[in-house]
Parts: C-alpha cells; structure tokens; sequence
C-alpha cells in the first residue's frame, strides 16, 4: 500500500480517537464539578490532562468553566481542540476517500458538518459532547464492519491505539498530578467521586466495577494501566499496536525487524511484567512521563518504518 | 409525452429525419418516450440524478466549506449513432489517429514533413506545445499517443467533421461508463432490444494497453497520476484507477531511484513500469520541464528517455493537438498514408497567413475564433454571439500574434432533444469518441456525447454550462453475449 495512504489513514484514525476523548473528558469533568465544592479550581487540571496548559495560559487568564470550555472545544487557533481534531480528521479522510468506504467517509463528514452548526450556535451542552461521543464510536464501527481487515485497517488500528493509549494515560496523569507520591494510597475526601469521574472519562466505569468493585488507587492504576482485556487500558492498546504493526510487516512475534515492532514489543512486554505496586511506589507521574515518551516514539518509529518522508533511506526490512 | 409539438427548427435532428419522423435507430425510443406520461420521465431523470449522487459520480466546487457536491448534468434522452454512421467514424479515427502518430514520430526525429515543406517548419518552432527535450526520444513501437479524444461535430446536412484533436490526456470517458450503467437502469427494455454495443470494456482495453507499454516485463507494474483530489477531474482518475485495479499515485508518491521509477509503499520502494500520467507535460518533471511544478517526479523524464518507465501519453504529443497544426491534418494524413481524410476537417483560415488573415478580420462577425493552445471553451470568440468590444479585442489579440488564432465558419451544430420544461427542445451537441493505442487501435464503440443545455447555445464544454448525454452505437449484427454491459 502506498506510503501516503498508510499515513492518512493513521492520521484519520488518531484525530478521531482524539475527538472522541476530548469530547468525553470536557463532559465528565463539567459534570463532575456539580458536584464539587466550589471553591477548589477543577479547570485546570483537565488543561493540563490535555497538555495545552501554555498555549492556554497564553491566551486566557484564569482557567473558568466558560473560557477552558470554549478553548478545548471550538477554538481552532488550540490545535488541541475539539475541533481541530475533528478538521484534521476529515481532511486526512478525504485525502483517501478512495480507500476507505463511502460509509465511513459519510459518517465523518457529518461529525464535521454537525460540529460547523453546534459552533455557530456555542452549544456546549451535555447532549452536544454525548452526540460527539457517539459520532466516533458510529465511524469506529462502521470501519470495523465494512473496511477489509488488511493493511489499511491496521494502521487505522495503529493510531487508535497509540492515540487511546496515550489519552488514557493523561486521564489518570491529571487526577494524580497535585498527589505527591507518598499521598498515593491515601483516600482524601470527593477522592471517590473524582475516581468515578475518571473512570467515567474512560468510558470505564462499570467495567471496573464488574472487575473491582471498590475504588482504590491500586486498582485504578491496575485497571487503566494494566488491565488486558479492558478495551482502553494502555497494555491493551499497546498490544494491539504491536499486533497491528506485526501484521503489516509480518515479522512473528518475539523478535523484530524494525524500530516499531522493536519499541512497541518493548513497551508491551515492559507492562506485561509489571506490577500495580511498582508504578505507585515509583510515582504514578513519573511513570506516565516516561510512557508517554515511549509512546511518542513508537508512534514515530511507525511512521518511519512504513511512511518515511521522500529522500529518507528506505526502511529496514523493506523489499 | 408526445414529440408532435417537437421542433428540428431545420438543423439536422440526431432523432428525427422530419417533424415527428423519428430516423430508423430511435423509433423505439421514441415510441417509449412517447408512452410515459411527463410524471414519470421526470421521475426518470430524477432517478438518474439521484443514482449519480450515490455512485459518488460527483464533483466538489472549489472553495465551499460544506464540501457540497454537484454533478455533471445529465439528460436521459440518449444520443443514437447507427451501425453504418459509426464504421465510417471508426475508420476515419483510426486513420486519423495513426496519422497523428506518424507525424509525432517524425518531427522527433527525422522531420520529413517540414523538409517537404507540407507543414511549415516555423509553425512547429513556434508551437508551444512542441518539447525540444523529446527530440530523438523512442517510446516503446514508436507509440506517442496511447489515448485520445477527437471532438467531432456534425452540420447542417448531417456530415461529420473534426473540430479537435485531444491528445492530451482527454478527459471524460468515466462519464461514457457512468451514463451508461446509469441509462440502462432509465431505460431498460429499450435498451435491451436496440443492440447497443457495449462501453463498459473500456477499462480492461486501456489496462491492455498501458500494459503493452512495457515489453519484456513481467507483470508490469501500472499506475495512475493524478495531480491529486483539488484537480477537477480527480474523481475520473480514480475512477479509472479503481476499474483497472492499479495504484492511484501522486507525484509524492512516486520517486526515481537508480534511473528506475519507484512508488513508496509500506514494504519499501516498488518499481513501477507504467505511468498513466493525468498530468500536462509542463508539470510532469520540475527537471526536465517547469522547474516550479510540485505535482511531477523529478527525473521521470530521463527515465523516460532511457526507455526504464513508459509514459502515457508520451510528453510531447501536444504538437499534434496544437489548434494551428490541426488545420493540416488532411494533409499530414495524404503525406504519411496517401489516404485522403476519411472524416473532414472544419473548414480552418490559419491567421499566420496574410490573406486568410485578412479574410478572418473582415469576417469576426460570421466566424469562430479560437487560440492554439486553450481548451475548455476558454480563448474563444463566437462570432455571430459576440459583442462589438469582444470582436474588437479578438482583432487586436490576432493582429498582436496571429500565429496562435484560426478561425471556422460557424457551424449549425446538429441537435438532439432534452427535457426540458413540459416538453422536449433540441439542443446542440458534438461527440467525444475515444481511441486507444498500444499493440493495435481499439475505437471505443461510444463516446462522450456534450449538450449544450443553454438554449440556442453552441458551446458544450461543462466549464461554460454543458451536460451530457448517453451515446448508444448500435450494431447492425447480433451482439455478442459475453462482451455485453454488465
């Protein structure tokens, strides 16, 4: 497959991964704050989860419901928005509309008509961030029931999974990020309900509880982190990666021939023998610094194995 | 819906001979049409529209934030060429085409004809579209131009004559195949007994073709270049990409490695042997032609040259569809064949030549006045529909460089009936046949039939308010099954 399309599809698939997490963590967080007292800043946490904490500060001064909404949601100047991803998604998805289906093609360009009608009437209700939700999980499913399940669907998966992998990890980052590591096992008051938030953010609140029952923070960081079958956990979504990168060059598993496959089976097996108790003693920040790094470039390593730029020397293990 | 209020308005009617007369290859269309009530052939074409939309057969208008699509209006009513019309154009465009070549072929290399002085020397130096860089080149058996369109228009008495050769990557056969597996819903039991010959074949003889461009290897590797999705006709290189099942490339994705050129894909560079290029010459390669284009692929010419990629068309073929070198074709076809045309030219005043030159000025009201090296409509002076400004500014831009104006009588172009209203009018048309060249000539039974929808309007180009129409060849024997559209 062509090297262009490849990147495009991985784009498409990452931006709306995006959008669908950006959506869910602005609605989460708006909630929650009804039911926190109101004098503590619940803003400025979900800017800094976003990593747009200068960009914004730039432009705005202190963080309020109303300007970090209108920042993450419908500025386009934050490249972290709602809708910059949504842009760049759809402009991904029709620089290869001839290699994806008519009904996937469809189904963002609505996510992208219906976001231009919701900005030029600033809605920013529960409903709107619902339907945002929604739009993505339709555009997931339909690529996964009408897309052939051959290398442009994998890289569709690559960025999905490197995309989720990462939000996930910036979710649990932000409801840590103001706990030094020796308050991690200990339970402050509404630490229980910004648990429940994140899980919320996650989509997985009830999955937990099938899994866990209580909330502490062991079994949070198992379930985000560790958890294989949970479908948002960041080893899951690492192991999918790695699959969906094995499945493209056909190399098996347990050995590598390039720097994807390398770093991917790395970080995987890394979290396959790790253990809740490790990353909590070793700082749950520190932790997802260091795997959002390795993220960053396996996501890299991807795109130069498979995409590299014209003029790069060809990749190791190409023909 | 009845034809009687129906009016040729004694210009030659493709349907009808006389008033209510259908010639004898639409009498059971006719007699269809005239069956349905007007509900329902607007119910028809509605039908059409709506299954052009669902095809994707679309096209996005440039700037509109909604990405609105629109597509290239069609109308029902096909256009029916008989058997016996039809072998004439068939023979006369394979003459044609053959001929065109030939003379390519030779002002690359030995330039015979302009030593015999039948073409000007001067007008080829002078010809824009004439590439230095070509000269000597040696495209596989002597092929340059693999696919044209030739535009051919009929008079008043019915005659045919060309009024352009397209030998420029021409555009417009994925609306042949599209109208008609559109029309053959619209109009299935016509359809069925009138012995159409078939179009849908089309993709399968220009993937034989290209293929027989790469002699020696096996299972050549063939690919189209597109200038990519803002080009207006991006959804027709697709088209054609997907029906062939080759690559859609654009020019980043392609690169010359080793003098060969490769695609980058995620296995790593794969050579490619063919390349379908759906890009003008200026842009094709910033080394070897405009050294500003960032559609090409730098070295792709030389490549060419060595003889390690096979282009198609060939660069260079332009110099046969230069508007000025048309005017002698007949001539290149006795010099090449010793054949006279089979099918005639427009009559052609070349205004390089002082008394035609002056005849044309005399006369702007009365003619057509085209510049050499435009298309689309674009460049042009319609006499008779011409304003005093417009007539006077032609003069001066002829008299400034009459090297690139000819002109032609205005012909009475032949019309077909549209729906328009409550009722059916004629409108003009001509017709774009296409013809492809590899081994051997293949003529696609069909072509692109162009309405000039706008009442009264000669001009067809879908840039200045044209449609099209479907184009049933008919066949005079039984059609066989296994060549059928599907």
């Amino acid at each position: 497959m062509l090297s262009r399309v490849a990147e495009s599809l991985y784009w498409t698939s990452r931006y709306l991964e995006r959008t669908k997490n950006t959506a869910r963590m602005i609605a989460v967080n708006a909630s929650l704050t009804l039911d926190l007292p109101s004098e503590e800043d619940h803003w400025a946490p979900l800017v800094e989860a976003m990593g747009c904490r200068a960009s914004f500060d730039a432009a705005h001064g202190a963080p309020t419901a109303d300007n970090v909404v209108g920042f993450l949601t419908y500025d386009t100047e934050n490249p972290d928005s709602l809708a910059a991803s949504v842009h760049r998604a759809r402009s991904n998805a029709q620089s290869v509309r001839e290699f994806i289906t008519l009904e996937m093609w469809e189904q963002v360009n609505r996510l992208y008509l219906d976001l231009g009608r919701a900005r030029d009437a600033g809605d920013t209700s529960a409903d709107f961030y619902t339907n945002v939700v929604r739009s993505c999980q339709l555009i997931d499913g339909i690529t996964d029931s009408t897309m052939s399940h051959d290398e442009g669907w994998h890289f569709v998966r690559m960025g999905r999974m490197i995309e989720r992998a990462d939000k996930t990890s910036r979710m649990l980052d932000a409801r840590y990020l103001f706990r030094l590591p020796e308050d991690a096992r200990r339970v402050r008051p509404y630490e229980g309900l910004l648990w429940a938030a994140l899980l919320r953010s996650t989509s997985g609140l009830q999955m937990f509880r099938q899994r866990h029952r209580q909330i502490t923070p062991e079994r949070l960081v198992s379930f985000l982190v560790l958890d294989m079958a949970f479908p948002r956990s960041i080893r899951h979504c690492v192991a999918v990666a790695e699959e969906a990168v094995r499945a493209v060059s056909g190399t098996p598993n347990s050995t590598f021939r390039n720097r994807a496959e390398q770093l991917l089976g790395r970080l995987r097996a890394d979290l396959d023998y790790t253990h809740e108790d490790e990353i909590i003693e070793k700082g749950v920040h520190e932790f997802i610094d260091a795997l959002q790094l390795k993220l960053n470039e396996a996501s890299a390593a991807i795109l130069e194995t498979f995409c590299p730029a014209p003029g790069a020397a060809p990749p190791r293990g190409g023909t | 819906m009845h034809f009687e209020k129906y009016d040729p308005d004694g210009f030659y009617d493709e349907m009808f001979e006389a008033p209510a007369r259908p010639r004898r290859g639409a009498r059971k269309l006719a007699e269809r049409l005239e069956s349905l009530p007007l509900e329902e052939i607007h119910a028809r074409q509605r039908a059409a529209e709506q299954a052009f939309y669902g095809s994707g057969v679309t096209f996005t208008v440039y700037g509109d934030r909604s990405g609105t699509e629109r597509i290239f209006p069609f109308d029902i009513i096909p256009r029916i060429v008989e058997a016996q019309e039809w072998r004439q154009i068939e023979n006369g465009l394979r003459q044609r085409v053959r001929a065109l070549n030939l003379f390519i072929d030779d002002v690359y290399h030995d330039q015979k004809i302009l030593r015999d002085k039948v073409v000007p020397r001067e007008l080829i130096r002078s010809a824009r579209s004439f590439r230095t860089a070509c000269i000597g080149a040696n495209p596989p058996e002597g092929v340059w131009c693999h696919v044209t369109g030739t535009d051919l228009v009929r008079d008043g008495d019915g005659r045919y004559f060309v009024l352009e050769d397209n030998l420029r990557c021409p555009s417009g056969v994925s609306y042949v195949l599209e109208n008609r597996r559109v029309l053959k819903q619209t109009f299935p039991v016509v359809f069925n007994t009138s012995r159409v010959r078939p179009v849908s074949d089309y993709s399968s003889h220009l993937w034989s073709t290209l293929q027989s461009l790469a002699p020696g290897r096996e299972n050549p590797n063939v690919v189209v270049l597109t200038p990519g999705r803002f080009n207006s006709a991006y959804f027709e290189h697709a088209f054609l990409a997907r029906e062939m099942g080759a690559e859609l490339v654009e020019g980043s994705d392609l690169a010359v490695d080793g003098g060969v050129v490769v695609m980058r894909t995620t296995q790593g560079p794969e050579r490619v042997d063919v390349v379908y290029r759906r890009i003008d010459d200026d842009f094709l390669d910033p080394l070897a032609f405009r050294e500003d284009s960032m559609l090409g692929v730098p070295g792709i010419f030389e490549a060419f040259r060595n003889g390690r990629v096979a282009l198609a068309n060939a660069p260079g073929c332009g110099v046969a569809d230069d508007k000025v070198i048309y005017a002698y074709v007949p001539k290149i076809i006795r010099y090449y064949l010793g054949e006279d045309a089979i099918i005639p030219n427009v009559p052609t005043l070349v205004c390089h030549d002082d008394t035609e030159r002056r005849h044309v000025l005399d006369n702007l009201d009365t003619l057509v006045v085209k510049s050499a090296n435009e298309a689309g409509g674009y460049g042009m002076l319609v006499g008779p529909h011409s304003t005093r400004e417009e007539r006077e500014e032609f003069g001066r831009a002829i008299e400034a460089n009459p090297r690139n104006y000819v002109a032609q009588p205005t012909l009475a172009l032949s019309r077909v009936p549209v729906i328009a209203g409550d009722g059916f009018e004629g409108r003009h048309v001509d017709l774009r046949p296409y013809v492809l060249y590899g081994k051997e000539i293949f003529v696609l039974p069909g072509g692109l039939t162009r309405v000039a929808l706008r009442k009264g309007s000669l001009v067809v180009n879908s840039s200045q308010g044209g449609g099209s129409k479907d184009t049933w060849v008919l066949s005079d024997e039984p059609l066989d099954p296994s060549v059928q559209d599907q």
